[in-house]
């Protein structure tokens, strides 16, 4: 079995800041981390591929070169292979034309090793789309199944795979045949410890690093900024809030200035 | 581009039952199409679902595209996309949307991209600008501190994926006239490659998040998983739910599916405490629609008193012990249990 995981290398949002009077991100604010969703998939191949006692797991990115990094950290997860798509061809890509340049190194991948899955992150913290799972899935005409929860049962005789697939309302039991293509919630899996073998391993990997002459058959009009449809028309920070009334006075002043607001609400509040 | 006319929205159904989003973006979209000055129409997929015409039409559509057929009894990424694509290629939409669910943005995403189209994601706020007939799509960028408006310039139809629970639906009115145009898909269950076992219904706390009357909010201000305790204390006295933001959840203090805000579940509460916790833009996005918004915090100058209708500058660890004594002693002078319904 082979599984591919594509990965994204991602400022950590939570640390990340924005010069406020420009607009725009300040990079050099925040640390590069793999996409947390993405570990989770990886750790789910891991796991996938431990349980069926064979199999390959190749982990696909698309970034700068130093994006390599999270490649490192996924061969510590438990990894065997690493491939980077790395060219100025793909800078300024939306959703469309990021799922069309790794539609197109899946393809090369699995030229020489075909691919029975695909297993990406619900979504990468820095866009928060979830859009490139199901348009990679469509490129390459498999089945996707998003907002993964539990992967209950492969099958690889009859290549069929029995998935938990979380709801608005509640989850749902879906079975896909493979190849198919997975993308994960986080409660998936807790991320495992890695064994000291692959952290020697990952310290020292070099990773397969591809432009866009190395993929073949591309159309350049499909990919970055040139294919990309969506476009950022303008940055802002939302119409402030009214706000509201403020409750001052010592703790117990406010306490009893709250109660009376909460008490107040007599259709909400029902003191039996 | 002038061929494509028209705003859609995907209605979204479960066993017969129409999402709430799906309405809500009726009532968006039927501003949309008012300012473009063309129809509204939504598309409605399924089995057995044809009588969900009326309430499509009765919360503000001018057109429905009805596809019934026992394939498409549940929803699924092929059977659906296929669907929307033959209708989106043969009626040529300017403006598609998607409630920003599981399965409506995983259709979105799939029908994008036969589409060859843009499509953003989440979106929080929508408008038109009538002269360019630009769709401006505006959701929380970057982690959530600033918002972004996406367009979409030249290829059509302009797509997005809105956030449940931000828009509002129209009164269902009995007597609007609509018109609903049935179509076929030659699709049979043999060609499907994924087929849905079984449908488990609420069953995550999620679930009981969004319908809670009352929420109380916890954010990292409350120091650590005993600090967070807090919380529950309060919830537990007053008979609320417990909700936490995109920090507590991820250092582990409450499980993902309690998440508020942009990533997490948007809610809408008649009563929502907020306490230690900022107000970060994705926050407030999944929750500022709440009725009453109590909030708590130590900084003056949280943005969150700017969500809040009522503001409690003060330390949540001496505020909030004394407001749940006081809840106490009236059960104790009631003789009975306060709770909100």
């Amino acid at each position: 079995m082979h599984i591919v995981v594509c990965v994204k290398q991602v400022p950590d949002t939570k640390i990340i800041k924005i010069n406020p009077k420009t607009n725009t991100l300040d990079r050099r604010s925040a640390p590069a981390i793999l996409n947390p969703y993405d570990a989770h998939a990886v750790q789910e191949a891991v796991r996938l591929k431990s349980i069926l006692g064979r199999g390959k797991i190749s982990v696909l990115s698309m970034g700068p070169p130093q994006a390599t990094e999270v490649i490192k950290k996924c061969i510590e997860i438990g990894a065997d292979e690493g491939y980077l798509i790395s060219d100025r061809a793909f800078a300024g890509a939306d959703t469309l034309a990021t799922s069309y340049a790794l539609s197109k190194a899946l393809e090369k991948i699995a030229s020489v090793d075909p691919i029975d899955l695909v297993i990406c992150g619900k979504h990468a913290i820095d866009g928060d789309t979830g859009q490139v799972g199901p348009g990679i899935a469509r490129r390459l005409d498999i089945p996707p199944v998003t907002n993964v929860i539990e992967v209950s049962e492969v099958n690889s005789n009859d290549r069929t795979i029995v998935i938990k697939r979380k709801l608005s309302n509640g989850y749902e039991l879906v079975q896909a045949n493979m190849p198919c293509l997975l993308t994960v919630e986080k409660e998936i899996n807790k991320i495992e410890y890695s064994p000291l073998s692959n952290m020697l391993k990952a310290a020292r990997y070099k990773s397969h690093i591809w432009s866009v002459s190395d993929l073949g058959e591309v159309n350049i009009t499909q990919l970055g900024l040139k294919g990309s449809p969506t476009v950022v028309g303008k940055m802002f920070t939302p119409p402030k809030l009214e706000g509201g009334k403020m409750l001052d006075g010592t703790s117990d002043e406010q306490v009893s200035q709250l109660m009376e607001v909460l008490l107040e609400q007599k259709e909400l509040l029902n003191v039996k | 581009m002038e061929e494509y006319q028209g705003v859609w929205v995907f209605i979204e159904q479960s066993e017969g039952e129409i999402a709430g989003v799906s309405l809500e973006l009726l009532g968006a979209g039927r501003q949309l199409a008012d300012k473009l000055e063309v129809p509204l129409a939504g598309v409605l997929l399924g089995e057995k679902v044809r009588e969900l015409s009326t309430q499509v039409i009765g919360h503000g559509a001018d057109i429905v595209y009805l596809i019934d057929d026992p394939v498409l009894k549940y929803y699924r990424t092929e059977s659906y996309m296929k669907c929307v694509n033959n209708l989106a290629l043969k009626y040529r939409p300017e403006i598609f949307l998607y409630g920003a669910t599981p399965n409506g943005k995983d259709l979105a995403s799939a029908v994008a991209t036969d589409l060859s189209t843009g499509l953003t994601a989440d979106t929080t706020m929508l408008d038109v600008d009538v002269e360019k007939r630009l769709l401006e799509a505006s959701r929380p960028a970057f982690g959530g501190n600033i918002m972004a408006t996406i367009l979409c310039k030249k290829n059509r139809p302009q797509m997005a994926t809105v956030r449940p629970k931000v828009m509002k639906a129209l009164p269902f009115d009995g007597v609007r006239i609509g018109e609903v145009v049935e179509e076929m898909i030659e699709l049979s269950e043999e060609d499907m490659r994924t087929k849905v076992l079984e449908i488990v219904k609420n069953v995550t706390k999620a679930a009981s998040l969004a319908d809670a009357h009352v929420i109380v909010c916890g954010g990292k201000g409350m120091g650590d998983l005993e600090g967070f305790e807090l919380i529950h204390e309060l919830a537990d006295t007053i008979g609320a739910s417990v909700g936490g933001t995109r920090d507590v959840i991820e250092a582990g203090w409450l499980p993902h599916e309690l998440q508020i805000g942009q990533t997490g579940e948007t809610v809408t509460p008649k009563i929502y405490f907020a306490i230690g916790l900022s107000g970060a833009i994705q926050h407030v996005v999944g929750m500022k629609n709440s009725e009453l918004i109590i909030a708590i915090n130590k900084d003056p100058n949280a943005p969150i008193f700017e969500a809040a209708t009522y503001g409690i500058v003060g330390d949540a660890f001496e505020v909030v012990p004394k407001l749940i004594e006081q809840f106490k002693q009236i059960r104790v002078k009631q003789g009975g249990e306060v709770s909100y319904v």
